[in-house]
């Protein structure tokens, strides 16, 4: 275990979209096969830690490497979930469609999806429980079903890697459930998590590992060994006392 | 001016097959102007080729219309990436920066307009017609210009299908699988750059981003599938451009390009009323429909409840009971009375069985919908 290759180590890592640092010196490793939670209050960075991972922004200084290299040499593992919010879902277009959209990486520059990938897709559909919604149009989809669509996109990546920017915002308690278990599933196949979270309460029932970030790393590692008042007052600032049963 | 004169006479059919080829074309790159939520970058560029009309005269001399495109199409350019570089290098939103670029480029444009007015050269008359367009001064090599930019756009469209897509609907994601997006932005600003100095000549400065805005945002009614979305635009276009040929045509003094844009803000106007799944008509009577239904629905489950309290369900009370319910008619009881669910003897009302049964299920479906 000692010699294998974090899933993503980051180096040095700052970034900065004015003159405030969004985070500052960032030192991380995250080891392969975990399910992880990052958390801390609003502007701590959590969605930049993730878009700097994917390269999506580039940081003032520091290095992010997957798998021992850089991320433009490992698109093909790595798998994002972006928040629902990022896009506009009255774009005209279907679920099966957007589904699909998670094949176009493999295959690359101009060449088409045909029926390996759709057949790809319907899976992934069936697996998040929206096969029945296939030809919906996604505006005429709940919060739920988008967040579901997108993790079904994600899911047809077949990735190493996922990163999740806040897939519980907005869901009720079924889809919830529905997609934790999802990921549950994914990390027992072997696959590394990496899970933007905001609900403290569930995070020793959800994850194995934890990041604690506010601009800076606090603590990051196992859950039952970290997951305390201690560090949680640290990352909110606050007295923090969350019901912990270890 | 008859009919037939369109397939005998030249140059109106120089003119109308121009305009139809440009209705096209922007209806095509103007579906991603419109998705892409940069419905007024098309206004900015348009403004911002002025001034390139105008150097390019002041330069060479000649009133060449290619030379004068080619000004034209350089200027667009920098004003386009100086819009997106302000965007990404200061706080300034998108709209200011378009506005500034806009204002400042035409601002610029006109000065050099009217320092060309008072240049000794007797060449100088009719720049201003790229203000407006004049459609009549299109002559066959420029039909065949824009026929080759349409016909290689639409290869670049077909070629890149799948990546435009991708980019239109999320692009941070297309980033993240491994896709050049700042190849893709170039790409495709610079082909909507281009369709918009191809009409300068015709539709003018002022008027070319309802070119392309106009014919994206009356077919984005028709449909929810992009394919479909590009398509129905490149044919509203099209005929835009036709009927407005036509209609100006036909009238002494009606200058096209102003036409051609009418016509296209008809489309628009049709489709935001008349168009079945997003139009304004038919959502105020899916609206008002699911009211009525709403109503009586509300009214039975009303009935519902005071029935319940009784052993059987069919024993009848008085009408007037129902009268403390709000939004209760008589007929909104006739109609209920006509599906079956209660029957009405004299001033009274009973509940029959698949009232009753109906009513619970209503209940149920409330209780199911906000899965």
């Amino acid at each position: 275990m000692k010699d294998r290759l974090p899933a993503i180590r980051i180096d040095d890592l700052t970034v900065a979209y004015d003159y405030k640092p969004v985070l500052w010196d960032i030192d991380l490793i995250i080891p392969e096969g975990v399910l992880m939670a990052i958390v801390g209050p609003n502007g701590a960075g959590k969605s930049t830690l993730i878009k700097s991972i994917l390269g999506i922004i580039k940081p003032i200084a520091g290095s992010v490497q997957v798998f021992g290299q850089p991320y433009k040499k490992q698109v093909d593992k790595v798998a994002y979930v972006p928040q629902k919010g990022s896009v506009d879902w009255d774009f005209p277009t279907t679920a099966l469609d957007v589904v699909m959209m998670g094949t176009y990486g493999s295959l690359g520059w101009i060449k088409r999806p045909g029926q390996k990938e759709k057949k790809l897709a319907l899976e992934a559909l069936e697996k998040v429980g929206m096969l029945e919604f296939k030809n919906r149009q996604i505006s005429q989809l709940s919060g739920g079903q988008q967040q579901r669509i997108f993790l079904a996109r994600a899911l047809v990546q077949n990735a190493a890697i996922y990163l999740m920017d806040e897939p519980f915002q907005g869901v009720d308690a079924t889809t919830e459930k529905a997609i934790i278990n999802i990921l549950k599933e994914l990390r027992k196949a072997g696959k590394t998590l990496i899970v933007v979270h905001h609900d403290l309460q569930t995070v020793p029932e959800y994850f194995d590992w934890v990041t604690f970030l506010n601009v800076k790393g606090i603590a990051s590692g196992p859950v039952k060994d970290i997951f305390n008042d201690d560090n949680l007052t640290k990352t909110y600032g606050i007295n923090y006392k969350v019901a912990v049963n270890q | 001016m008859e009919l037939t004169d369109f397939f005998t006479d030249y140059t109106l059919r120089t003119i109308t097959l121009g305009t139809a080829i440009l209705g096209a074309i922007c209806g095509m790159l103007g579906s991603f102007a419109v998705l892409r939520k940069q419905s007024l970058l098309g206004d900015a560029i348009s403004h911002a080729a002025l001034p390139g009309i105008a150097l390019a005269f002041i330069i060479t001399g000649v009133k060449d219309a290619n030379i004068i495109l080619i000004g034209a199409l350089i200027s667009g350019l920098i004003g386009t990436f100086w819009i997106k570089s302000i965007v990404k290098r200061t706080r300034l939103k998108n709209d200011t920066a378009l506005g500034l670029i806009l204002s400042l480029f035409f601002g610029f444009g006109m000065l050099l307009l009217t320092f060309i007015q008072k240049m000794p050269n007797a060449n100088q008359a009719g720049l201003d017609k790229y203000l407006f367009g004049q459609a009549a001064t299109l002559v066959e090599e420029d039909v065949w210009v824009m026929a080759t930019v349409t016909g290689i756009s639409l290869i670049v469209l077909l070629l890149f299908w799948k990546e435009l897509k991708l980019l239109l609907f999320d692009a941070d994601y297309t980033k993240t699988l491994g896709f050049n997006t700042r190849f893709l932005d170039i790409l495709i600003t610079t082909f909507i750059v281009l369709a918009i100095v191809l009409g300068l000549q015709t539709v003018g400065v002022v008027l070319m981003s309802a070119m392309l805005l106009a014919p994206a945002a009356a077919a984005r009614q028709w449909t929810n599938n992009l394919g479909i979305m590009i398509f129905l635009a490149s044919i509203f276009g099209a005929f835009s451009g036709v009927f407005g040929t036509a209609i100006s045509a036909s009238q002494n003094n009606l200058s096209t390009g102003p036409v051609i844009v009418l016509v296209a803000a008809t489309f628009v106007l049709i489709s935001f009323i008349f168009s079945p799944g997003r139009g304004l008509l038919f959502r105020k009577i899916r609206f008002r429909k699911n009211r009525r239904e709403l109503h009586l629905k509300k009214t039975l489950t009303f009935m519902h409840h005071i029935v319940k309290e009784h052993e059987n369900i069919s024993r009848p009370h008085a009408i007037r009971i129902l009268n403390n319910f709000q939004g209760f008619t008589r007929k909104t009881l006739n109609k209920l009375e006509d599906k079956k669910f209660v029957r009405i003897e004299g001033n009274q009302w009973a509940m029959t069985q698949e009232g009753y049964d109906e009513a619970e299920s209503i209940y149920n479906q409330l209780g199911s919908e906000n899965d």
